[in-house]
């Protein structure tokens, strides 16, 4: 029997899973992926937002601006890549300098601390801007954070304190009786638990539906990007956003932590909740936008698009509460932008809600801190060579672009929520991510994949089970299964 | 450990075994190559068919046969060589830095370098196709290497978008393997691969190439089940109505080849516009002195051949180099590419330098051409004019001027273009 059992390993569900961990409570999470952070929280804009966009008194605005502090000290826990690097809303005409004013004014009662700067100024800060720009919102406090890592640290950090995890879990059916939950997945596993919290992304809707709450609907509105290589870690330092007006939608231009850059993302509504494709009309309109504030993109530069889906609620705000079906489920849902920039406030919240029900005693034994990662790229040549000698896998480097060496890899892997994919371990530590997108480094990845587990080669999976890579065997005459 | 060499040279294909081995023969002892793989060989390794070697041995043999006798020559000249290291950076005043198990993170000082890093594949992103994201979906190359080096076939149900070489031979590879190529899309109108590998490879296993057609839609949550194809406008926009759909599990991508010269980003070499190489004089020395580029970092090759024959030029100009014989630069003459030429290697002729009798200038043609004139002129005087029965983009051409005639002209110039007619 479970205390508290979480649907979703996306970055609301595993900081959850870390908030509660500082309780005594016996915690799983389930994710019917074979990883965590894998839907919603793995494409994204990775932007921890200053919070002066969101509405008054909204749950989104709320939780947004209380959150953007506490970041620099999980990030640092967590040994998570955050940059606070600043924002800069675009203005192009008179009518987008209006709503920066309408902008300032809002984030005045947000509470977020915001400057109108001119276009010289503007210009200055950011040179290869469009000389259209007549004036841009500055928010210091605005941040670039790398989700993969956010999530896939809260998930370690949390096992490391107890949480348990379960994979390929689908939550298919949910039984209440005698104070407590069954909760059955797909692969026929069932779990006993006292408390349920709902963190579904885009199938929060679904979820709830199993125990008769149908109070709320959740629609995905798909995001589009371009990802572009890191050519020139100056091309643009700061998040730009062109100014959302009646006439048009705005759009993002944005360094990642890596010096990669995002530029999107599109804004459609869809039918289908898994439906991650792109579609070329949609990415030309992208662009477009985007060359309205940077007339020189290097489109020659851009190494990979990706969709991601907004989980929208009909009440366009975080429903973060008690079913109104059962008081010991928890939904967490409608979490769309600012979802990842307000998700400590979002843990802390619901943090308060279980302790409402049950006042579970603090953990004396929780650790906030995981194991600092192994970077060789931010070591000295000296530090470097001492940890080679001591173990020679971290002398050679696999993945050409990245950099990133054999024993990173490893380590990744071996970790709790370790890597179990090639994507698993591109999204750790980055091989694949580069210009060759894996096309060097995949052979040796999936050599050490399938010997750090212990499995054959053609086992190893790209993503999800079954999506295999090398699917026949030729040289031994033995083929694996169809 | 060893810290300072004459030459370093960096990438262990065909291009850097030539250079090496030229430069030892032409009288530099102190080199040192340095291989990211496990073998030397480089991207050859790879490719079991046979074919290699027509020029250079007279003879036909596998890529990695052709590999091995290089290999064998640096091993017998004794000349220092690390595989299993890759190179990570290049810095400004020639210090080298690798990384390998043996070794460490180290830093060596060299007199010169030759970069002969190879290329890579462009991928999906490179070319954006649109759609899902499922695991199969693999370049041509990648798929090359699993099967020919490791024994693994990615699927056995196939579509091929390009069809430049390596696309045309994993074709007939995979269906030799028992898979089912069901066909080739090609975005031009003219099929981007060798005219042998047209015929060798697709019409003899009757697999249907589509010329101008490109993959509008790939569908799949986590494995590949389908793509769609359509005829592209002379736009090379899809047009409506022509979709056809194939269900497969695997679509290779045979969509080219981009120059693997990143090392240079810190060492401030100007790059060519389209080939993306490192522009450079007929000694294939870049616009840094004593530092070197040859083989398909330079210009994407198609035969090997050429490349070895690249790589011996550059190990020459290195050694020339390094023997402290090269004159101070003084006059150049810019290569430029006009009409029907897309480009031409090498980029200026470093006039108080040239070492043979004859320059060679490489380039490849904008689009098929038949029976038409090549003329070569320095600023407006025509100096050639030759005949050229067929040209294809895909097949690397040369020509050959003659050293008095560059000493003896004052030209800034000297210009490439096809006439038809
Ligand atoms: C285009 C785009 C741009 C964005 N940009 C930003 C930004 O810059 N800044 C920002 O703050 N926010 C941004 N957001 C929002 C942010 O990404 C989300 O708010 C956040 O990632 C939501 O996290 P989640 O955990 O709720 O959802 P998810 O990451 O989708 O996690 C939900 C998990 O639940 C699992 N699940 C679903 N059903 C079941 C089931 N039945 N059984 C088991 N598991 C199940 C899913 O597999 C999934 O892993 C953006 C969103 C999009 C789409
Ligand atoms: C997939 C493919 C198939 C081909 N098939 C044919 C064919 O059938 N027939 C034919 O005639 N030609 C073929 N070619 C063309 C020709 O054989 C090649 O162009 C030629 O072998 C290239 O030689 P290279 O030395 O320039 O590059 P490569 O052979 O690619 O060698 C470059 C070497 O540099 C190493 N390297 C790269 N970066 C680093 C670093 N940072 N540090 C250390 N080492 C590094 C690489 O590991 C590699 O071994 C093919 C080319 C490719 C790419």
């Amino acid at each position: 029997m479970y205390d508290i059992l979480i649907i979703g390993g996306g970055v609301i569900g595993c900081f959850i899973a870390r908030e509660l961990a500082k309780y005594q409570a016996k915690i799983i999470l389930l994710e019917k992926n074979n990883d965590v952070c894998s839907e919603t929280s793995n494409a994204n804009s990775a932007i921890i937002h200053s919070g002066y966009d969101p509405l008054p008194n909204t749950l989104k605005a709320r939780l947004n601006v209380l959150s953007n502090p506490l970041f620099d000290q999980v990030c640092k826990d967590l040994d998570v890549s955050f940059i606070r690097n600043g924002s800069l809303t675009i203005a192009l005409n008179e009518e987008e300098v209006e709503t920066l004013y309408e902008l300032k004014e809002r984030a005045k009662v947000n509470g977020v601390e915001v400057e109108i700067l001119d276009k010289e100024e503007v210009l200055k800060r950011e040179p290869n801007l469009s000389d259209k720009v007549l004036k841009a919102l500055y928010a210091p406090t605005c941040a670039i954070i790398n989700p993969f890592e956010l999530t896939i640290g809260l998930m370690e950090n949390a096992m490391d304190n107890g949480v348990e995890l379960a994979l390929n879990s689908k939550v298919v059916a949910i039984a209440y009786k005698d104070n407590y939950f069954t909760v059955t997945c797909e692969n026929n596993k069932t779990y006993q638990t006292k408390t349920i919290i709902n963190a579904a992304g885009v199938y929060a809707d679904e979820v709830a539906a199993l125990i008769n709450d149908t109070s709320f609907k959740i629609k995905a509105r798909k995001g589009s990007y371009f990802v572009l290589d890191h050519f020139d870690n100056n091309f643009v330092k700061h998040t730009l956003f062109r100014v959302p007006t009646s006439k048009g939608k705005g759009v993002v231009i944005t360094p990642t932590t890596h010096y990669n850059y995002l530029i999107g993302p599109s804004s459609d509504f869809i039918d289908a909740k898994d439906d991650t494709s792109t579609e070329k009309e949609v990415l030309d309109a992208v662009k477009e936008r985007a060359n309205s504030i940077i007339e020189k993109i290097p489109y020659n530069q851009v190494i990979r698009t990706f969709s991601g889906l907004r989980a929208v609620s009909n009440t366009d705000d975080f429903i973060i509460d008690y079913s109104i079906v059962n008081k010991q489920f928890i939904n967490v849902a409608g979490i769309q932008s600012p979802g990842l920039a307000a998700s400590c406030g979002i843990a802390n919240m619901v943090r308060d809600l279980v302790l409402k029900l049950h006042p579970y005693e603090m953990n004396p034994k929780f650790n906030p801190k995981r194991r600092k990662m192994i970077k060789l790229s931010r070591m000295s040549l000296e530090e470097r060579n001492n940890l080679i000698k001591e173990n020679p896998t971290f002398g050679r480097i696999v993945c050409r672009c990245e950099k990133v060496s054999e024993g990173e890899i490893i380590d990744c892997i071996r970790r709790n929520a370790g890597a179990n994919s090639v994507k698993g371990v591109k999204k750790r530590v980055r091989p694949g991510f580069g210009k060759c997108q894996g096309t060097f480094c995949q052979p040796h990845v999936v050599k050490i994949l399938a010997r750090e587990l212990n499995i054959k080669e053609h086992e190893v999976v790209y993503d999800n089970l079954g999506s295999y890579l090398i699917k026949y065997q030729t040289k031994l005459g033995e083929k694996s299964e169809d | 450990m060893k810290t300072n060499y004459d030459l370093v040279v960096i990438g262990g294909g065909s291009a850097g075994l030539a250079a090496a081995i030229s430069a030892y023969d032409h009288g530099i002892k102190d080199i040192l190559l340095l291989e990211a793989e496990a073998h030397l060989g480089g991207i050859l390794l790879q490719c079991i068919h046979n074919g290699f070697g027509l020029h250079e041995f007279k003879e036909q043999l596998t890529g990695p046969e052709y590999a091995e006798r290089f290999a064998n020559q640096l091993i017998e000249r004794k000349i220092e060589y690390k595989t299993d290291t890759l190179v990570l950076e290049i810095k400004e005043d020639k210090t080298v830095i690798y990384s390998n198990k043996e070794d460490g993170l180290v830093e060596v000082k060299a007199q010169a370098i030759i970069l002969a890093t190879g290329c890579l594949e462009r991928t999906r992103g490179a070319i954006n196709t649109p759609g899902d994201r499922p695991s199969g979906v693999i370049t041509a190359g990648l798929a090359q290497k699993y099967l020919n080096i490791d024994g693994y076939l990615v699927g056995k149900r196939v579509f091929i978008l390009g069809s430049g070489d390596i696309g045309l031979i994993m074709a007939r590879r995979m269906t030799l393997e028992g898979a089912k190529v069901l066909g080739v899309a090609e975005i031009m109108p003219y099929s981007n691969g060798l005219n042998r590998n047209i015929v060798q490879c697709l019409h003899d296993f009757n697999i249907p190439l589509y010329l101008s057609h490109t993959v509008t839609n790939i569908i799949g949550k986590d494995k590949l089940e389908k793509v769609v194809i359509a005829k592209v406008d002379e736009n090379f926009n899809p047009i409506k109505g022509t979709e056809k759909e194939f269900q497969v599990d695997t679509l290779l991508l045979s969509v080219g080849l981009i120059p693997l010269n990143g090392l240079l980003d810190k060492v401030n070499v100007p790059t060519h516009p389209r080939t993306r190489g490192a522009l450079v004089s007929q000694n294939l020395e870049t616009m840094k002195e004593g530092i070197f580029s040859c083989g398909n970092v330079l210009h994407v090759h198609d035969l090997v051949d050429f490349v070895t024959k690249e790589g011996r030029k550059a190990g020459y100009g290195a050694a020339t180099y390094l023997k402290g014989k090269m004159h101070k630069k003084g006059r150049r003459i810019i290569t430029r590419n006009k009409s029907g030429v897309s480009y031409v290697v090498p980029y200026y002729i470093d006039v108080e330098n040239i070492l043979d009798n004859l320059v060679e200038l490489n380039f490849r043609v904008t689009k098929p051409f038949e029976k038409t004139r090549l003329i070569v002129k320095l600023d407006d005087k025509e100096i050639k004019n030759i005949f050229k029965l067929h040209m294809l983009p895909s097949e690397m051409e040369s020509v050959l001027i003659e050293k008095e005639i560059l000493m003896n002209s004052n030209a800034k110039e000297i210009t490439l273009e096809i006439k038809e007619g």
